[in-house]
């Protein structure tokens, strides 16, 4: 059933396929054939698989969303998106519909020796360094949702950041769906050679209508290097959104995620990152539902070597029907002793038919590490309530902003001012804010 | 200023307090004492309003007003400010937002506008010195990650600054140490006014060398046994807790 009508997608690819980006390159076609058939053969994935035992994405199944094809005319530039979400202090890709757009981007300034460039382009210029990085932090093995991005990608991101370079300002990626019934579907590989340090942000958008987009982001963090990876995820509340973040970390490299899901009818994301020898990474996520949006968020710590570092704070608000789900492994490799890790996962549901499923799994196959894990699902916290009473505050004042402070202890750990007040913008927008003085914060 | 009169309170049906009275004028300093268990914290949070008690008798006037007719928000802008035992941490809120909403509230329970943001600042900071605080303490969130010391110097900068008429102040001496315990005591000591009036809870005589009360009452199984001036606090040091739970056992 699945497959049957999944093949609605794999029976238009054949028409779509020389549309796409490195048709020239044998080993990208190959792939891209390889990831057809694996997804052939599967479909979507199912409720049946464990992975996906909380998110039922059958509605895609009965749509048929269709990337944009280069050359169709772009109707309508969203002016009012790219003015609400394109950050003036950093350098940026514009992908419309999946496709880059050059005159939107800003990047000038950029360093000689640095590379942010569309992947279609990368592909055409320096096919050889994407070869050496493209699927090689994630492979067909993963999902289907993988495969079905590795052979309909039209476009994406590729950065390159040579050794000991220090990018001052941060790259950002600016999605924008302004089509119904549209697939977005990008493959961005970011590329942090031995001692680098560069932020990224990756934003997605759209206007008013049900689209899907689907995006894999691959990150190679090298020798002693440092990324940092911020997701905005503030999908038009139609949109279905899926986004797979693979991560290998060299030797003492540190790897930071900030993970904002705040749209999207249905949202799905997976993070997975490998540890080497003392490395560290710190995964951080709010996601704040509403109305019937769900929200699901999969992470994937893998520590691989001793005194690894693992730090991971995950916060989740959901009102009326929404339903948020977190799945969190920490898998701790025989040889990863001495690693250090810590997952929390918190959610404060606002509406007795609101939902949150919460999975946290350590799977320690060392014996000398510390390791540990926290979970909670409730109301907020009637001492903190009569605690802001007693300092004046009246009840539905306090409740407000408890609500907000929950959420916003995850604003106030993005270190980039407009990306924070934009973050603080959507926090704010979303829930009650009678009491809450936004020029006092 | 504050009138207690015969007052019962139940906590699960079981009788806590069992008869309090109680008188404090303007600008006295009222210590209550007794061992745990004699219903010390029950007495601050019954003035403050904290859900969970519930009052069978007796009445509790304020400024000639019912106190206990009041939501804990209201008494506080009325001027009644609890000082907790335990304050609370409150993650993605920062104590300058804190402190605003609070002096707000209390300005607009008065027909008064907003609070002047260059006069608010300058008004923070004297108290932040007062209390011998790291101005950085204003953006923190909170309470939190902060010592118990830090905690207790942060309840009486709040207090410092909302300028309360009745301030209760809930075991303050515990968890400090004596260099915390002496700046605490000299912020409580500044506030000291003709019109402002102090209920001091503790279990332990220590604080009362640095903060010297008018009166002192002693509370045990529910009922105020012995009150006196500041020297009964140190006849009880002395004496221990049994000496007036037997006085009362004799009576």
């Amino acid at each position: 059933m699945t497959t049957a009508i999944a093949s609605r997608y794999t029976a238009e690819y054949s028409t779509i396929a020389p549309t796409l980006p490195g048709q020239n390159l044998a080993w990208l076609t190959a792939l891209r054939q390889q990831a057809l058939t694996k997804f052939s053969a599967q479909g979507f994935p199912s409720l049946r698989e464990e992975e996906w035992r909380y998110t039922n994405v059958s509605a895609i199944e009965k749509k048929l969303f269709s990337p944009s094809l280069i050359g169709q005319a772009q109707d309508i530039v969203p002016t009012d998106l790219l003015a609400s979400y394109q950050l003036p202090d950093a350098w940026s890709v514009v992908l419309i519909d999946g496709h880059y757009c050059a005159e939107l981007s800003v990047l000038e300034g950029l360093p000689a020796t640095v590379t942010v460039m569309s992947i279609a382009d990368a592909l055409a210029q320096q096919p050889e360094i994407v070869e050496r990085y493209i699927n090689q932090a994630v492979n067909n093995d993963e999902h289907s949702l993988v495969a079905f991005n590795t052979a309909w990608f039209t476009d994406g991101l590729f950065v390159h950041v040579p050794a000991k370079v220090i990018l001052e300002k941060p790259v950002q990626v600016l999605h924008v769906s302004t089509q119904g019934d549209l697939l977005a579907s990008t493959r961005t590989v970011i590329v942090a050679e031995d001692m680098a340090d560069i932020k990224v942000i990756e934003t997605f958008v759209g206007l008013d209508i049900a689209y899907l987009s689907a995006a894999v982001t691959e990150v190679f963090v090298g020798l002693n290097a440092d990324v940092t990876l911020y997701k905005m995820q503030c999908e038009s509340d139609k949109a279905y959104h899926f986004c797979g973040i693979y991560v290998k970390q060299a030797k003492d490299a540190r790897f930071t995620h900030h993970n904002f899901a705040f749209g999207a009818l249905l949202a799905r994301c997976d993070i997975h990152t490998d540890l080497d020898l003392a490395s560290e990474c710190e995964l951080n996520g709010l996601y704040l539902g509403v109305n019937r949006q769900h929200i699901d968020n999969h992470t994937r710590i893998n520590h691989l070597k001793p005194h690894g570092i693992s730090r991971e704070l995950y916060k989740g608000v959901l009102d009326d029907r929404a339903r948020g789900v977190f799945q969190g492994r920490v898998i701790v490799a025989e040889d990863a002793q001495k690693t250090d890790s810590q997952m929390n996962n918190r959610n404060l549901l606002l509406s007795n038919d609101a939902e949150a499923d919460t999975k946290p799994q350590l799977e320690i196959y060392a014996d000398d590490v510390k390791c540990a894990h926290g979970v909670t699902v409730g109301q907020l916290d009637e001492k903190s309530i009569f605690y802001l009473q007693s300092r004046c505050v009246d009840e539905e004042t306090a409740r407000n902003m408890l609500t907000f402070a929950f959420a916003n202890e995850m604003v106030d750990k993005i270190k980039i001012k407009s990306l924070h007040d934009q973050a603080l913008e959507q926090v704010l927008i979303r829930f009650p804010q009678a009491g809450i003085n936004k020029e006092w914060l | 200023m504050l009138s207690i009169k015969n007052l019962t309170v139940n906590v699960n049906d079981k009788q806590i307090l069992k008869g309090i009275n109680l008188e404090i004028k303007p600008g006295e300093i009222h210590a209550i004492m007794g061992p745990n268990g004699s219903g010390k914290s029950t007495l601050s949070h019954i003035l403050s309003g904290k859900a969970g008690y519930t009052v069978t008798g007796g009445s509790v006037s304020y400024q000639g007003k019912d106190l206990l007719e009041m939501a804990p928000e209201i008494r506080a802008r009325e001027g009644v400010f609890l000082a907790f035992q335990y304050p609370v941490e409150i993650p993605g809120v920062s104590n300058i937002y804190l402190l605003k909403a609070a002096l707000n509230s209390i300005r607009k329970h008065h027909g008064q506008s907003e609070v002047d943001a260059m006069d608010f600042l300058t008004l923070v900071k004297d108290k932040v010195r007062l209390l011998e605080m790291d101005e950085k303490f204003l953006y923190r969130a909170v309470n939190e990650g902060f010592s118990g010391g830090e905690k207790k110097r942060n309840e009486i900068l709040q207090m410092a600054i909302l300028e309360p008429k009745l301030c209760i102040l809930d075991e303050t001496d515990s968890g400090l140490d004596i260099d915390a315990l002496k700046v605490v005591a000299e912020g409580v000591n500044s506030l000291r006014a003709a019109d402002r009036s102090f209920v001091m809870v503790t279990h332990y005589q220590r604080l009362l060398d640095y903060i010297k009360p008018d009166f002192v009452h002693v509370l045990a199984h529910g009922q105020i046994v012995k009150s006196g001036g500041a020297e009964l606090a140190l006849e009880l040091e002395e004496k221990g807790y049994s000496w007036v739970e037997d006085s009362k056992a004799a009576v």
